[in-house]
């Protein structure tokens, strides 16, 4: 080992390099937490109260609870647990986050500063309208901005998150059907390749859904649609750009022969990052598409949400909008929130929208403004194709470039090596990366979806590649006992999902308790 | 621009490396090829402005922000589904780390168990609150957890006919019918209930799935379903409880306690501000035994390689990434960060806070109650209530309102805002902790004066 003048040591020699056994079981910054609920002490409060005054119940038969069983902390116990649960998150502000189909990209902090401005985040929705012009006005740019940059006829801004956008664009299908008085169609197609959500959803709604099968170039196969359209289908959901990362080349073709059999074209558009301000969906012949907000615009994913997931409209679909939405009468904003207004198929959430989200999101859009938005999705499809181009030597892309702002390989490079998909990526976890999507789309073998976004530099993507390529190379080699033992640097190692699954333990239970039931 | 890394050396030198590879391409149009020639536009889109900086973007959402009059710069009483409370500042700090608001949802645990052990707190929080055995990892809203609350009682009974009180928020009643129409249910919206006086319990017979009931109810009623309960499940039906104010919990029985087989509640009122009505947090909960018929993600305690404890989601072949058209719901991303804000907040009060908290509520309702009563003309409805009553006035409720907001004052919701053309007499009117002696003086002062 190195020591300075000192003689104090100065690096770490290779019998030093093991981690140790701690007494704590802490290992430096990674610090074991217990459950906020293994912290309890009784009568102990992180908030101090006033007083609550002598009162006369009045809860008529209903009678004041025992006790809850909640844990009694302090303050900066509190601000401590969490602070080191947080430490235990892989985030975008600590690194590339490639997943595909997510689009985890830079969430700009001026967003949380401008959904924090009281005008904003203090204002009941059901304040009168006149107290609360400024927050329908800013839904009303909201609206502008995302019909202009789809050029779509119209939007609803209610849908909570992506799926839920999705229900409400098929809603919208299923009633100008009825609208029409068709209500033979029970088929929704939707392509192999399609997120899980889209027959899903189809199936709540009560269609029956029909795979379309993909062409080996990764798209939709035309012949096969066509041979499935008929007066029994309500219309196609398709995700465009797909989920194998490549863009619909015939997508004028699918929606002409869509349109031809009476159906309406929906389109997914989880992947619109990869477009945004240099192709409008209203020139793909799209009839209705739903936008992620916490994709394309910025909105931070939090762990798992809150999303938003407005949904634009054509002409022919424009009528068939949930309450509620804003209008303009003499230069005053409305919110129309009863169906009964027009012809509005009815509500899907209460209130109007995730309003947080769309001040986040349109805060991104001005940042970016028009240019900066064609950047973007020009920065997003670059930097895909380079992560394509460099990796496509040592692993196996699944199809010919270009991708669109995501690339897409397959399991083939692995094969013989013992070594699968999921042990690269916890592999890659110990390199300091978050993994990409894995076994996702279903269209091909040991899926790895790899989403850089515009946001990483070029030096963020080479370290990457290297690290992958070395990886790739490893695993050729026949080192399968590296990758099985992987992660091994996190705060906890690979866990038991089966386990878990078998004997479901979904909350903490007190050691009375525990103690009683193992019994 | 400051959110994208690249410089245009970068751009070239990855074209370069881009055009050397099989996918052969000079220039980031060419990468763009597939996209059929008519649709690619020429340029950035039209009709909207290019790039600002952050100090024009602030003074752009400034000035929209500043056309609003925040709840909290006045004496404001508003509830019907979203309540004014006080958060601990502890709160939004914590938010706002960065590990916790830039993380994805948890699918890969090794990387993400701080995001899991806040899940495995918050499921078991709700499931403390509700009195509930296991609650998910949260949905939408209230009035979304109230919809899927029916279809699982639709899955778990093999019925398709909901009876809803008429005491049921209307916005959470209309979700629920707009699923019913599309996915195919019948769901009896009863008769709006202004006094809590429906019996619901002859309504149930062999074909109903489940009675949904609000409690407190939209006009605040506060009702013991133990009864109703067990009509339910003696004819195989299940009782769904629905809670709009979470803060409730902190001093009634819990739904569970009652007898409800689901709850489905909004949490808006812990950790969260009212953002004009969203993003809000729907909690679920549920007896044991209908674990595997609930929608939405689940956290779950397991082991890893060393043997050491960590959390995983969990039973996700219930869910739409592995069971496609066969899920129990078609959720994906839910509430995860407004769920954290809810958890920090409930750890920061404590038994002690949150039921002292829940109980200064009802004190603040109390007093505003017996301030309001002494106004001329001025009927309280409610012989019971938690932090919300109805009042009844001499006058339409939607112009008395409009008259105190130019006072400066937010004087509750008309029941007409949520019953167009109904009960245009009728007030909704909401105390919290955050309500002062002044404010409640200031707001019966000028609604005498509206109302002379």
């Amino acid at each position: 080992m190195s020591m300075n003048n000192q003689g104090r040591p100065t690096g770490i020699g290779s019998a030093d390099s093991a981690v140790p056994d701690t007494i704590t079981g802490n290992r430096g910054l990674q610090i074991e937490e217990p459950l906020i609920f293994e912290q309890d002490s009784a009568g102990r409060c992180g908030v101090d109260l006033p007083e609550v005054p002598a009162m006369r119940m009045r809860l008529g038969t209903v009678k004041p609870r025992a006790a809850v069983g909640l844990p009694g902390l302090a303050e900066p116990q509190v601000v401590r647990h969490y602070t080191r649960l947080s430490q235990k998150n892989y985030a975008i502000d600590s690194g590339l986050y490639p997943l595909g189909s997510c689009t985890m990209k830079h969430n700009p902090r001026l967003n949380e500063k401008m959904a924090r401005l009281p005008g904003f985040s203090d204002v009941h929705p059901l304040q009168p309208e006149s107290t609360v012009q400024g927050a329908l006005e800013l839904m009303d740019t909201l609206a502008h901005w995302l019909k202009t940059l789809t050029g779509m006829a119209a939007v609803t801004l209610a849908p909570a998150a992506g799926a839920h956008g999705e229900m409400c664009g098929i809603m919208a299908i299923r009633s100008a059907h009825e609208a029409r008085g068709d209500t033979g169609r029970t088929k929704i197609l939707v392509p192999e390749s399609a997120h899980g959500t889209n027959p899903a959803t189809a199936a709540a709604c009560g269609y029956t859904v029909e795979s379309i099968p993909a062409t080996p170039d990764g798209r939709v196969d035309l012949e096969a649609l066509k041979a499935k359209l008929g007066p029994d289908v309500a219309g196609l959901m398709l995700t465009n750009p797909n989920t194998c990362g490549l863009f619909e080349r015939e997508i004028l073709e699918i929606a002409e022969a869509v349109h031809g059999a009476g159906g309406y074209f929906y389109c997914d558009g989880a992947n619109f990052n990869a477009i945004v301000g240099r192709v409008r969906p209203a020139d793909l012949g799209i009839d209705v598409m739903h936008i992620n907000l916490h994709k394309t615009f910025s909105t931070p994913h939090g762990g798992g949400g809150p999303g938003s997931g407005p949904v634009v409209f054509a002409e022919s679909l424009a009528p068939y909008l949930p309450v509620p939405f804003v209008v303009k009468e003499k230069g005053d904003f409305r919110l129309v929130e009863e169906a009964g207004e027009g012809p509005a198929f009815g509500r899907m959430k209460a209130f109007h929208g995730q309003m947080g989200m769309f001040v986040r999101a349109l805060a991104y859009m001005m940042s970016h403004g028009a240019d900066g938005l064609w950047q973007v999705a020009s920065d997003a499809v670059l930097n895909a194709n380079y992560v394509m181009a460099r990796l496509q030597d040592v692993m196996t892309p699944s199809f010919d470039g270009p991708c669109m702002h995501e690339c897409l390989f397959d399991d083939r490079f692995l094969k013989g090596t013992g070594v699968t998909t999921l042990d690269i990526a916890k592999a890659l976890i110990d390199e300091g990366f978050h993994p990409m999507t894995m076994y996702f789309p279903l269209v091909v073998h040991g899926a790895l979806l790899i989403e850089p976004t515009e946001t990483e530099s070029k030096a963020s993507l080479d370290q990457f590649v290297t690290a992958l390529r070395a990886l790739a190379e490893r695993a050729k080699s026949g080192d399968v006992e590296y990758f099985q033992g992987a992660p091994r640097l996190t705060p906890r190692r690979r866990l038991d999902e089966t386990g878990a699954a078998r004997k479901p333990i979904l909350r903490w239970t007190p050691p009375a308790e525990q103690a009683q039931a193992a019994e | 621009m400051r959110y994208l890394p690249l410089t245009e050396a970068d751009r070239r030198s990855m074209l370069s490396a881009i055009q050397a590879s099989p996918i052969k391409a000079a220039t980031v149009d060419d990468l763009f090829r597939d996209v059929p020639k008519a649709a690619r536009r020429p340029g950035p889109i039209e009709g909207l402005t290019n790039h600002m900086g952050e100090l024009e973007v602030e003074r752009a959402l400034g000035s929209m922000a500043a056309r609003n009059l925040p709840a909290g710069s006045c004496p404001s009483f508003l509830g019907a589904g979203a309540y004014r409370h006080h958060v601990p500042a502890t709160v939004d700090h914590l938010v706002q780390r960065g590990e916790f608001l830039t993380a994805y949802t948890p699918y890969q645990p090794e990387v993400s168990q701080g995001t899991l052990q806040v899940l495995f707190e918050f499921q078991t929080q709700v499931a403390l609150l509700t009195g509930m055995d296991v609650a998910n990892a949260s949905m939408y809203d209230g009035a979304t957890s109230c919809a899927e609350a029916v279809m699982m009682a639709n899955r778990v009974t093999r019925r398709k006919k909901a009876v809803l009180s008429g005491g049921l928020h209307p916005h959470y009643r209309d979700v629920t019918t707009t699923d019913a129409r599309f996915i195919g249910f019948e769901a009896d919206a009863r008769p709006t209930d202004p006094m809590g006086s429906e019996d619901l319990a002859a309504l149930v017979d062999e074909q109903t799935s489940c009675v949904v009931v609000q409690n407190p109810s939209v006009f605040g009623h506060v009702r013991d379903y133990t009864a109703l309960a067990q009509a339910c499940q003696a004819r195989g039906a299940l009782l769904i409880v629905v809670v709009t104010e979470a803060m409730s919990l902190g001093l009634l029985t819990p739904p569970g306690a009652m007898g409800a087989d689901i709850v489905a509640a909004e949490g808006q009122s812990l950790g969260n501000t009212l953002n004009f009505g969203g993003p809000y947090v729907g909690l679920f909960a549920v007896k044991e035994k209908y674990v595997r018929q609930m929608p939405g993600r689940l956290c779950g305690q397991t082991v890893d390689a060393d043997g050491r404890r960590g959390f995983v989601l969990t039973l996700s072949t219930r869910e739409q990434h592995i069971r496609r058209e066969k899920a129990t719901s078609n959720i994906c991303t839910n509430s995860g960060l407004c769920a954290l804000a809810f958890s920090i907040h409930l750890s920061l009060l404590g038994e002690e806070g949150f039921t002292g908290l829940a109980r200064l509520n009802h004190a603040k309702a109390g007093q505003l109650a017996d301030r309001l009563a002494g106004v001329k003309g001025v009927e309280i409805v409610n012989d019971s209530f938690f932090n919300e009553f109805t009042v009844r006035l001499p006058k339409p409720a939607a112009g008395v309102v409009e008259e105190l907001a130019q006072r400066r004052i937010l004087g509750g919701v008309p029941v007409s805002r949520l019953y167009p053309g109904e009960m245009e007499d009728l007030l909704l009117v909401a105390a919290t902790e955050t309500n002062t002696d002044s404010d409640m003086d200031a707001f019966a002062k000028a609604l005498s004066e509206v109302l002379s």
